[in-house]
C-alpha cells in the first residue's frame, strides 16, 4: 500500500521542528510500524540523500519501553494494548495519512525529531521507587509469606514498562499513573511497607517538581497504556499519600 | 604470551568459594571512597554490580547506550531464575544445580564457577525478594516454583513471563538508589568505544556521547564490563536491535582473550521468521515446553491446517526421539531437533521453516483458565505479533539466536587478562560451557553482579588504594580518543551506496548458513572467506548519513556492524577449530550415529582462548585445560 | 505543612471534598426550588427565610461559600499547572478514549461560575443586603415573585438551562472522580457509586431545569 507521512523533525533540543509530508509506496502490511519507519529512513538515505528521522527503539517485542510515538492522535497508534514496536501496519489502510509525533510534556523535551528524554522517570524512581536492603542483608525469601493476591497485584503495578504512554496520552501529562504503579507494587508487598510513606511523599513531591501535571481521573492513560496498568493504582497512590501525612 | 591462570581454590567444590571469601584481599571502608569503578552496562549484572559496588563505599560511574538502565535486555528474559530452595522437596541440592549445569553445557565449562553459581543462588533468590520482586507465590503465601527446560525438578521461581523484568528493575531501583546517595553517577546515552589500558591495567574508557556526539574520556581505577552477549551478530536474534559486541571487542582488541565466541545458543522456541522486512524474533519462553507438545506432520510438506491433520498423522517428534525428557530436552537439541525435521521438508507455515507447539492437550486436560494463568501474557505477546491465536491453534516457532554462552575469558575472581578489567553476566564466558540451560541466565547475572564481583574486585583495588585519582589527560587516553575518532571519521568519509543494515543483514546470513545449528569444516571455511570480502566492501562501500556531531543512529549502526565483521570472524574461527561437537555447537562431521553430538574430550577439553595479534592477522590460541574432578564426564542423553 | 498543601494531590484532595460538600447541598436547594411551583408563595418564601436566618444554616452557608471559593480556586491553578504541563500541543488531537467530560471540567465549571454570578446577583445580594434591587418588578424580599418575573423571560431560561446543562456535565465526571481522588475505590462499591453518581448528574441538573420550564409554559 501507499502512504503519506507527516513526521515531526526536529533537528535538536533547541531547534523549533516543524512536520515534514512523505509519500511512501509499496509499504507491507506485515511490517511493524517501526519497521515502516526503518524503511522509510532507508529510502531517505539512499534516494533522497536525506537525513533518517531518529526516533527511540530497542528491544522490539514491547518489553524495554524504549520506543513510543503518538500516532494519528493516539500514543502507539489505533491497535489496543501495543507498544509501538509492535503496532503492525495492518491498522492503517491504502491512501491514509499518518501523522507521527514526538510524547509532548515539558518534562520530556524532544531531544531530535521522534526522540525524547524521558530522564524524569529515572529522576521519580531515584526519589525512592526501591526498597532500601543492601545487598547481603536480605532475610531467606520464605520467612515472610506474601498473600497471592497481594503478590499478584504488585505484579500487575511492577510490569509497567516505563515507555511514557501515560504521560503522553493524558490531557495534563501526568505521571500519576507512572508513579503510582510503583508505589502500589511496593506498597502492597510487606518488604516495602516499611518505607512506604516517605516512598509516596518523595515520589509525588519529585513529580511536581518535574513539571508533571495533575490528575483529573480523565483514565486516557489506562486506556492506552499498553500493559494494562490500571486506575486503581492512581487510587491507592492517593491513598498512600494521605496516609503519610 | 599470555598465561592463563583461572586461580581456581584449592580444596573440595563446596568449600571453594567460602575459602576464597576469606583468604581474599580485602579494602577498608575509608580507601573505598577514594577508588572509582566504571561499570559498562547495567542489566542484570551491571545494575546489581553498580549498586552493590556503591554500597559498599566506591564510587561508580555507570554507562548504557539506552536513555535509561531499565532499558537493558535482560528486560526481556521471560521464564525465570533457579535457585536451589528445595522448596518443592523434590530432592534439589547446590550440587544438583551444578550438575545439571555442567552436564547441560555438555562439560565445557569450570566446575568451581558453576558450583559456586549454584551455591549463591539461593541468597540471589533472598535478595530479589527483599527488593521487592513480586514473584508468584501459592495460595499459602509462600514461593512458587516450576519447572524449566532440561531439567527433573523444579527450582525455578518466576513471575509470570516476565521474570527478567522484574529482576531487572530491582536492580535498577537498587542503582537509583545509589544514584540519589550520590555513589553513583549515571552516564545514559553514551556507547563505550574503547578501553583504556596504562601501564597494562584498565584505567578507563572512551564513550561516545549518543545526543551530540562528543568523544568523551573516563578514567577509573577499574573497569567491569557487564555488556551482555553479542547474539545480534546474526543479524536477526531475540536480542534488542541495539544489542551489540562492540564494548567487548574493545577489550579483545586491547588484550583481554576472548573465550569460545562459537559457543552461541539457537534458542528453539522463537516466533519464526515472517517477512522479509523483519527487524528482530521474538522469543517464547521455553516454560511453553512444559505443557505444550512440539510437532510436525508426518506428510512431507502437508499444508492442512493444524485442526484438520489427525492425531495419528502428527509426528511428536521429541517425545518420539527422546522419550525420557520429551518436551523439555535442552535448547540445542530441541532446535537442532527442529531444523532436521524442517530441513527434510516437514516444517509447516508458508516458509516451511516453522514447527507447531500446541496446547491443545494442554487445555483440554487443565482447562483453559488454567493455560491462561500459566502462560496468559505470552499467549498474548504471540497473538499481537502474528495474529494466530495459540488458544484456538499451535503456535508456530523455529529456532532463533538468543544467548552467546562465550564471550571475555575470567578467571575465578571474574578478571579478564587485563587486570583490572571485569567481565560479568553475559559477556563473560564462565558458567554455561556449550550450551546454557533455561533459566540460568538471570541467575548468573545477578549472582554476578550481586555476590561474586564486589567481592572478588577487592583483590585487585586492595593493591590500588596508593593511586590517585586516573587523570584522563595522558598519552594513553589520547591515543585511544584518536583512535575512536579516526574510526568514526572513516566511517563517515566512506561514503558509499549500501546501509550499514544491509551488511548486518549479509553477515548474518553468512553466519546462520555456515555456523549456525549446523557447522562443517567446508561451510566454516566459505564464511570465514565470505565475511573477509563482505567486511571489504562494507569499507568500500557503506554508507553513513547525517553528521557524526550529532545524534546518528546510522553511525550508531555502522560502528558497531564494523565490530561485528571481526566478531564473526572469531566465531567462525573458533568453531573451526573445535573439531568435536558440543552443546549448541554442533560439527556435522562429528556425530553418533543417531545424530546426536559426538564430544572428544581426550582432544577439546579445553576453554579456547583467542589472543587479538592485530589487524587481519590470525588471533592466537590459548587453551585452559578443564579439569573434571568432582564429576565425569559422560555423553549427555535425555532419551 | 505548606509543603501538604503545596502538593498537586493535596490540592486535589481538598477540591474533591468541597466538591462532595456541594453536591450535598444541591439537593437541598432543589428541594426548596419545587416549591416554586406551589401557587401558594408561602412555603416557598418560608423556607428561603428560614435558610437566611436559621444560625446552624449560617455557619453551613459560611462553609459553603468557602468550598465554592477554594473549589475554584484550586480548579484554576491546577488547570494551570497542567496547561503548562503540555507547552506544545498535539497537532493530531487525542483520540484517546477517555472519561469524555473530564476534559472540559474547566470550562463547564466556568458555566456554573457564570450561572452563580448570575444567580448572586438575583437572589443572594439582596439577601445579604448588598444589593438594592434586580431588575424585575415586585419586593425585594419576595423571592417567589422575582422567581416567577425571571422564569417568564425566556432568555434568562435559556442562560438558566445552559448554565445547567453545563453542571449536569461537570457532574458527569465530578461525582466519581471526587471518590477515586479520596482514594476510596472498592471492587464492588466503586461501580455502585459510578451509577449513583450517573443518576445524580442527570435528575439534579433535570430537577432544576424543569423548575423554569414549567414555570414558563404552565403557570
Amino acid at each position: 500500500m501507499n502512504i503519506t507521512l507527516k513526521i515531526w523533525r526536529q533537528k535538536n533540543k533547541d531547534d523549533k521542528g516543524g512536520f515534514v509530508k512523505y509519500q511512501l509506496d509499496n509499504v507491507s502490511t506485515e511490517m511493524t510500524f517501526l519497521e515502516m519507519l526503518d524503511y522509510l529512513n532507508e529510502k531517505l538515505v539512499h534516494e533522497d540523500n536525506d537525513e533518517p528521522v531518529a526516533f527511540d527503539s530497542d528491544c522490539r517485542e514491547g518489553i524495554c519501553g524504549a520506543c513510543g510515538l503518538y500516532i494519528n492522535g493516539r500514543p502507539n497508534g489505533p491497535q489496543e494494548g501495543v507498544t509501538t514496536c509492535q503496532l503492525t501496519m495492518s491498522a492503517f489502510k491504502d491512501g491514509d495519512t499518518i501523522t507521527v509525533e514526538p510524547w509532548r510534556s515539558k518534562s520530556f523535551p524532544v531531544m531530535k525529531d521522534l526522540v525524547v528524554d524521558r530522564t524524569a522517570f529515572d529522576k521519580l524512581i531515584e526519589a525512592g521507587g526501591y526498597i532500601s536492603v543492601n545487598t547481603g542483608a536480605a532475610p531467606e525469601a520464605n520467612s515472610i509469606p506474601v498473600p497471592k493476591k497481594n503478590a499478584d497485584r504488585a505484579f500487575d503495578a511492577g510490569i509497567c514498562i516505563g515507555c511514557g504512554t501515560c504521560v503522553a496520552s493524558c490531557k495534563n501529562a501526568s505521571a500519576m499513573l507512572f508513579v503510582s504503579a510503583k508505589i502500589s507494587q511496593l506498597a502492597l508487598l510487606p518488604q516495602g511497607k516499611v518505607e512506604a510513606k516517605e516512598r509516596a511523599r518523595n515520589l509525588v513531591k519529585t513529580m511536581d517538581e518535574l513539571g508533571f501535571g495533575n490528575c483529573s481521573n480523565t483514565g486516557a492513560c489506562e486506556a492506552e497504556c499498553p500493559k494494562d496498568i490500571k486506575l486503581t493504582n492512581i487510587a491507592r497512590l492517593n491513598r498512600e499519600y494521605y496516609k503519610a501525612y | 604470551m599470555t598465561k592463563l591462570d583461572s586461580k581456581i581454590p584449592e580444596g573440595p567444590l563446596s568449600e571453594k568459594w567460602t575459602k576464597h571469601q576469606a583468604s581474599i584481599k580485602l579494602v577498608n571502608p575509608a580507601n573505598k571512597k577514594k577508588l572509582d569503578i566504571i561499570v559498562v552496562g547495567a542489566g542484570a549484572a551491571g545494575a546489581s554490580a553498580a549498586a552493590s559496588l556503591a554500597e559498599l563505599g566506591y564510587n561508580v560511574k555507570v554507562f548504557v547506550f539506552q536513555d535509561s538502565s531499565r532499558r537493558a535486555h535482560s528486560i526481556a528474559s521471560q521464564g525465570g531464575i533457579n535457585a536451589t530452595k528445595n522448596y518443592k522437596n523434590d530432592s534439589d541440592s547446590d550440587f544438583r544445580l551444578f550438575y545439571d549445569m555442567i552436564k547441560g553445557g555438555d562439560f565445557r565449562a569450570r566446575e568451581a564457577n558453576v558450583y559456586r553459581a549454584a551455591e549463591i543462588s539461593n541468597n540471589i533468590i533472598d535478595q530479589y525478594v527483599a527488593q521487592g520482586v513480586p514473584f508468584a507465590r501459592e495460595y499459602s503465601g509462600y514461593l512458587s516454583n516450576r519447572s524449566f527446560g532440561g531439567v527433573q525438578v523444579s527450582r525455578t521461581f518466576y513471575a509470570q513471563g516476565q521474570t527478567g523484568q522484574q529482576c531487572t528493575l530491582a536492580g535498577y531501583q537498587a542503582l537509583a538508589r545509589q544514584i540519589k546517595a550520590g555513589k553513583a553517577k549515571m552516564y545514559a546515552r553514551r556507547d563505550m568505544l574503547d578501553l583504556v589500558t596504562i601501564d597494562g591495567k584498565a584505567r578507563g574508557i572512551i564513550t561516545r556521547n549518543l545526543v551530540n556526539g562528543e568523544i568523551e574520556r573516563h578514567g577509573a581505577h577499574a573497569v567491569v564490563l557487564a555488556t551482555g552477549g553479542f547474539g545480534t551478530v546474526y543479524y536477526l536474534s531475540t536480542l534488542a536491535i541495539n544489542s551489540n559486541g562492540s564494548a567487548a571487542l574493545a577489550a579483545y582488541k586491547k588484550g583481554a582473550l576472548m573465550a569460545n565466541p562459537s559457543m552461541a545458543q539457537i534458542h528453539p522456541t522463537c516466533v519464526p521468521v515472517l517477512n522479509d522486512y523483519q527487524s528482530k524474533l521474538t522469543l517464547m519462553s521455553e516454560s511453553l515446553r512444559n505443557d505444550g507438545r512440539v510437532w510436525v506432520p508426518k506428510e512431507k510438506g502437508d499444508k492442512r491446517p493444524a485442526s484438520e491433520i489427525k492425531e495419528e498423522e502428527r509426528d511428536y517428534y521429541l517425545e518420539r526421539k527422546y522419550p525420557a525428557f520429551g518436551n523439555l530436552v535442552p535448547r540445542d537439541v530441541a532446535s537442532r531437533a527442529a531444523k532436521e525435521r524442517c530441513d527434510e521438508g516437514y516444517g509447516v507455515g508458508e516458509t516451511g521453516l516453522a514447527v507447531y507447539l500446541d496446547f491443545r492437550d494442554a487445555i483440554n486436560n487443565q482447562g483453559k483458565e488454567t493455560i491462561k494463568a500459566k502462560y496468559g501474557n505470552l499467549f498474548d505477546l504471540y497473538k499481537k505479533v502474528t495474529s494466530i491465536d495459540p488458544y484456538e491453534e499451535p503456535m508456530r516457532i523455529y529456532p532463533a539466536s538468543h544467548y552467546t554462552m562465550g564471550g571475555l575469558w575470567v578467571d575465578y575472581n571474574l578478571m579478564t587478562t587485563i587486570p583490572g578489567l571485569y567481565a560479568i553476566g553475559e559477556a563473560n564466558f564462565s558458567d554455561h560451557g556449550a550450551n546454557r540451560l533455561g533459566a540460568s541466565s538471570l541467575m548468573q547475572c545477578s549472582g554476578d553482579g550481586y555476590f561474586i564481583l564486589p567481592v572478588t574486585i577487592g583483590d585487585f583495588l586492595a593493591d590500588e588504594i596508593r593511586t590517585p585519582k586516573i587523570k584522563t589527560d595522558t598519552p594513553e587516553f589520547e591515543k585511544a580518543e584518536k583512535d575512536v575518532k579516526d574510526k568514526i571519521n572513516r566511517l563517515m568519509s566512506v561514503n558509499g551506496k549500501q546501509s550499514p543494515t544491509s551488511f548486518h543483514k549479509r553477515l548474518g546470513l553468512i553466519l546462520w548458513t555456515y555456523s549456525g545449528m549446523k557447522r562443517n569444516e567446508e561451510g566454516l571455511k566459505k564464511a570465514l572467506a565470505e565475511i573477509k570480502e563482505l567486511k571489504e566492501e562494507f569499507w568500500k562501500d557503506v554508507k553513513v548519513a547525517g553528521k557524526a556531531d550529532d545524534m546518528n543512529h546510522e553511525l550508531e549502526k555502522a560502528s558497531r556492524i564494523a565490530d561485528f565483521f571481526d566478531l564473526a570472524t572469531l566465531i567462525v574461527t573458533d568453531a573451526l577449530d573445535r573439531k568435536e561437537s558440543c552443546g549448541a555447537h554442533f560439527r556435522e562431521e562429528y556425530q553418533t550415529e543417531e545424530g546426536e553430538p559426538k564430544r572428544d574430550d581426550k582432544n577439546f577439553s579445553y576453554v579456547s582462548a583467542w589472543e587479538y595479534k592485530g589487524e587481519d592477522k590470525e588471533p592466537e590460541l590459548h587453551k585452559e585445560k578443564l579439569k573434571f574432578e568432582f564429576v565425569t564426564p559422560i555423553q549427555r542423553s535425555y532419551k | 505543612m505548606n509543603k501538604v498543601i503545596a502538593s498537586s494531590i493535596s490540592k486535589k484532595f481538598v477540591m474533591a471534598l468541597a466538591g462532595l460538600f456541594l453536591l450535598t447541598f444541591l439537593p437541598v436547594h432543589l428541594g426548596i426550588n419545587f416549591l416554586l411551583l406551589n401557587p401558594d408563595p408561602e412555603p416557598f418564601n418560608e423556607a428561603a427565610e428560614f435558610m437566611a436566618t436559621f444560625p446552624v444554616i449560617k455557619i453551613v452557608e459560611i462553609i459553603l461559600m468557602l468550598a465554592i471559593l477554594i473549589h475554584i480556586i484550586y480548579g484554576i491553578v491546577l488547570q494551570i499547572q497542567n496547561w503548562l504541563a503540555r507547552p506544545r500541543r498535539y497537532s493530531s488531537g487525542s483520540k484517546s478514549k477517555t472519561s469524555f467530560f473530564s476534559k472540559f471540567m474547566i470550562w463547564t465549571g466556568g458555566t456554573i461560575f457564570i450561572f452563580l454570578v448570575i444567580h448572586f446577583l438575583n437572589f443572594y445580594f439582596i439577601k445579604l443586603g448588598l444589593v438594592d434591587g434586580i431588575p424585575v418588578e415586585g419586593e425585594a424580599e419576595d423571592f417567589y415573585s422575582v422567581a416567577y418575573q425571571l422564569f417568564k423571560k425566556p432568555v434568562y431560561n435559556i442562560i438558566y438551562w445552559v448554565c445547567f446543562a453545563g453542571l449536569g456535565l461537570h457532574l458527569f465526571h465530578a461525582f466519581s472522580s471526587a471518590f477515586q481522588t479520596l482514594g476510596l475505590n472498592h471492587r464492588i462499591w466503586t461501580p455502585v457509586i459510578n451509577f449513583l453518581a450517573f443518576v445524580y448528574a442527570i435528575i439534579i441538573p433535570l430537577g432544576f431545569m424543569s423548575i423554569p420550564l414549567i414555570i414558563w409554559l404552565f403557570k
